[in-house]
């Protein structure tokens, strides 16, 4: 067998009806004796993506089990005055160099996005795939000012870490980090304390958990005695993940279940959680919808200080008010409303004219609802 | 987001990138994350990085688990 045909063949099997019917059949047989519906968390925006696209999510529901999306997509869960810091900045101040993820560029505030507004003489939006392309943008122009304005969990978060150190240690002195760094387990705790939505179990993440490992989520069995499961992206995967929160449900014992073995550790890259450690510290950072979280974002540590674009340029962040177009986003991903139950949903708000960032990101729940059930058969 | 999908790690730059194989199409990773990648190795990319190896054999484990789910449900 040739290297393609054992690949194709595994993925193949990750999606297919048969693996599907088999693993949704075995999930109805755990669920029965318990004789009511379950009501499961997908923090991650991938995985919501996953179960709309496959459309699992009538099936399960058919099955027993109501998905209920997390706060898992960090262009969403990034407050508007982040945007709004830098579009102060980069409309008033000669050459600056936004460097960003396309989707960052499209999310709504009140001064606009950074797609709709004109920058100063001199100064540019740029779109990115990865911080180390920001940090080629900065080699490249010793006269501007280049900041990566990067928005990410656990996954992505090394990578900007992995930069900003080479950035260090080129002695590149144009290039700074306007992060917006956030950590998936204090948020998860921060649902479960808040008491707000009824939850049974967790589907985890896969590739936060690739980088943090299984050992991250213990305290959500211990200490709040739910069960859940790391899972991949494959249909197979989540389900193989449900599979087992179910079972521990019947069973009456919670756990952190690894369903994504192929990928995920007990303790995560730890080369990777060594650079994190290294570079960043531990804020109460202040999410969109879930507000101030202790210990729940990342920000660069003192020693860093003159690649942090927030000390930088003075950037002034102005918390508080509500975006105006009524957007309930924050409801949203803290699973307390469906896209659907918002009243803009598919009227004014849609993908060519979104007016929260659960709208514009791929990961958002409002975009992929949109896309792949509701929104589309409305249009 | 999340690429779900794994590549294949074709050849390792002195610099501590590598070219990884996506089904004929390649793309420049940096490897710094994964010390112990080789050539061969199957890997999860984000945002420019290798960030963790595939490992085959618990990938077939969990292949026999599907089958084996398959014959209990057959003897429902
Ligand atoms: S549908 Fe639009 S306005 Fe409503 S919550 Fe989603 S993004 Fe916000």
């Amino acid at each position: 067998m040739t290297r393609r045909e054992t690949s194709a063949e595994l993925f193949e099997r990750f999606r297919s009806n048969l693996t599907i019917r088999t693993l949704l059949k075995a999930i109805q047989r755990e669920i029965k004796p318990l004789n009511r519906s379950l009501r499961i968390m997908e923090v991650c925006g991938t995985h919501t993506m996953t179960l709309h696209r496959s459309g699992l999510k009538p099936l399960l529901r058919e099955t027993g089990v109501e998905m209920v999306s997390g706060p898992g997509c960090p262009v969403c869960i990034t407050p508007d005055f982040y945007h709004e810091a830098i579009i102060d900045l980069v409309t008033s101040r000669r050459n600056i160099v936004v460097a960003t993820f396309g989707d960052m560029t499209r999310v709504p505030t009140r001064k606009g996005s950074l797609q709709t507004t004109v920058p100063a003489a001199g100064s540019e939006i740029k779109i990115v795939y990865s911080p180390e392309e920001a940090q080629e943008l900065a080699r490249n122009r010793p006269d501007s000012e280049v900041i990566f304005f990067g928005a990410g969990f656990e996954t992505t978060i090394p990578a900007i870490a992995f930069t900003v150190r080479q950035a260090a240690s080129e002695g590149l002195k144009n290039f700074s980090l306007l992060g917006a760094l956030w950590l998936i387990p204090p948020a998860i705790e921060a649902i479960l304390q808040s008491g707000e939505v009824t939850i049974d179990g967790f589907i985890y993440p896969g590739h936060v958990s690739a980088i943090i490992g299984q050992q991250a989520y213990e305290f959500v069995a211990e200490k709040y005695g739910l069960p859940g499961a790391i899972a991949g992206f494959e249909p197979a995967d989540i389900l193989l993940g449900l599979l087992s929160v179910v079972r521990q449900i019947r069973q009456g014992q919670p756990t952190v279940a690894n369903e994504y073995r192929r990928v995920v550790t007990f303790n995560g890259n730890q080369k990777a959680r060594q650079l994190m450690a290294e570079m960043f510290e531990p804020f109460e950072a202040t999410w969109r919808g879930l507000g101030p979280i202790k210990n729940s974002g990342l920000r660069l540590k003192k020693e860093w200080q003159s690649f942090e674009a927030r000390e930088k340029f003075r950037l002034r962040f102005e918390a508080g008010r509500p975006h105006p177009a009524g957007c309930r986003c924050g409801e949203v991903l803290k699973g307390l409303i469906d896209p659907v139950e918002c009243p803009l949903f598919a009227r004014s708000c849609h993908p060519d004219h979104p007016l929260g960032p659960c709208m514009v990101s791929y990961e958002g729940a409002c975009l992929i609802e949109y896309k792949y059930s509701s929104g589309a058969k409305r249009k | 987001m999340c690429l779900a999908v794994p590549g294949k790690i074709i050849s390792i730059e002195p610099n501590g990138t590598g070219k990884v194989d996506y089904m004929g199409t390649t793309v420049v990773a940096n490897l710094s994350l994964l010390p112990e990648a080789k050539v061969g190795d199957w890997v999860i990319v984000h945002a420019g990085f290798a960030i963790s190896r595939l490992d085959r054999q618990e990938a077939r484990r969990t292949l026999r688990l599907f089958k084996q789910l398959e014959k209990l449900n057959s003897s429902d």
